[in-house]
């Protein structure tokens, strides 16, 4: 395993949390071998554990909250291909051994090392499957637009792996737009459910848009930023409907936000990556958790060999 | 094969290998009149509600009573502040509340 790295087997990788102990190439090594990785994923699953071990991304706190979310691990750059990780078909279930196990490989480092077991800091009341494991790639080739890694400023040559701390993925069905104004509409729809339809601002999501929707978007000409200004007109919220009674529901905002209008996500809140099978009018967004210092944010770190 | 070779296995343990420190818990008071309760809020909604009615119990049987925030519930304490408690309170409450 270790041959997957030119890093020495003694340096130091991250503090783990919750116990926040020092982990070394080898320990993350011994994990990945036991979460059945290849070697060459090994570079993946290394820099994976550093970007959720950050102050930003709060490992503790993803591990620690009763929500269930847990790290979601997407690769860009040459070397999703070279170890053969899937971005199409199935591409957020099973079937493929580097996607399997990279994030059972990071999930095991955190568990094994940390001491982050479920039932002692992970207080998940519900949790979800991806918490096994959760990593797979972006369809970079055969997508209009800019990829999630140079959205967040690396380039094409680079390989890198975003943690985004999420929930289990929720379908998206549209299969009869063929405007990409409709499609919009539609996917907006759903991502003002989110968590929750009365939250808005706090909390981040992802956004994996499949081949056959993102082909409205190419036929039309639509950028990505296009496309983020026309969905951003579709999440806007009149604070009055989601306050706390409305409609007498006793969940909501607090009544001193009466009488305004927020956005569904902060800027740049919602992450847009292009995947999944050819066949098949579908999306899928992925909830986020609490956002900004006290919470979460999105981490993207260069995978160096 | 007419030789017999000796093998080695090596075992490899996939964790941190450390074992937690046992300490004696602090002995439990007899009373809690003139000791200081520290009441630590993690910043949840509604917790100072709890928190508000703990102390007024904590007061009645004769406690002083010390109130304590963390910056945020989704995060760790600060270590200054898990000192501060440390050093100025008898005793701790921690709530978490929705």
């Amino acid at each position: 395993m270790l041959e997957g790295t030119t890093r020495s087997a003694d340096e130091v990788v991250a503090l783990i949390p919750p116990n926040l102990v020092e982990c070394t190439v080898e320990k993350v090594a011994v994990n990945a071998v036991m979460a059945g990785c290849r070697p060459e994923y090994l570079p993946v699953v290394l820099t994976a554990v550093e970007a959720i071990c950050s102050d930003e991304f709060n490992m503790h706190g993803v591990l620690a909250t009763t929500m269930s979310v847990g790290p979601v691990l997407v690769v860009n750059g040459p070397i999703a291909a070279s170890i053969g990780m899937n971005s199409g078909i199935n591409v957020l279930g099973h079937g493929n051994r580097a996607n399997s196990t990279i994030g059972r490989a990071v999930q095991l480092v955190i568990r094994n090392i940390g001491g982050g077991a479920p039932g002692g800091i992970d207080r998940a009341t519900l949790g979800h499957v991806g918490k096994q494991g959760f990593c797979f790639a972006e369809d970079e080739d055969a997508s209009p637009w800019n990829s999630l890694s140079e959205e967040r400023g690396f380039d094409r040559t680079q390989s890198t792996v975003t943690a985004f701390c999420g929930e289990g993925p929720s379908l998206v069905i549209d299969q009869l737009s063929r405007s990409p104004e409709s499609l919009t509409r539609s996917l907006a729809a759903s991502l003002r459910t989110t968590i929750s339809p009365r939250v808005v601002t706090g909390m981040d999501a992802m956004l994996v848009i499949s081949p056959e929707h993102m082909a409205r978007y190419r036929d039309a000409g639509w950028d990505r930023t296009r496309f983020l200004a026309e969905l951003d007109e579709h999440l806007m919220f009149d604070t009055d409907e989601i306050i706390v009674g409305a409609d007498g529901i006793e969940d909501g905002l607090p009544p001193g936000l009466a009488g305004h209008r927020l956005p569904k996500f902060r800027p740049g809140g919602l992450l847009v990556v292009h995947a999944g099978g050819s066949a098949g009018l579908f999306s899928a967004i992925i909830g986020g958790w609490l956002n900004g210092p006290a919470g979460s944010d999105p981490v993207t770190r260069e995978i160096t060999p | 094969m007419s030789n017999h070779q000796s093998t080695r296995t090596t075992v490899l343990d996939p964790t941190a290998e450390q074992r937690p420190a046992k300490r004696e818990r602090t002995a439990r008071p007899e009373s809690l009149a003139g000791l200081t309760v520290g009441l630590l809020d993690i910043s949840k909604p509604r917790g100072d509600v709890f928190l508000d009615r703990v102390e007024e119990r904590l007061t009645a049987l004769g406690a002083k009573v010390a109130r304590y925030a963390k910056p945020t519930f989704t995060k760790p304490a600060p270590v200054d502040l898990r000192h501060e408690i440390a050093i100025q309170c008898d005793a701790v409450i921690e709530a978490l509340a929705d």
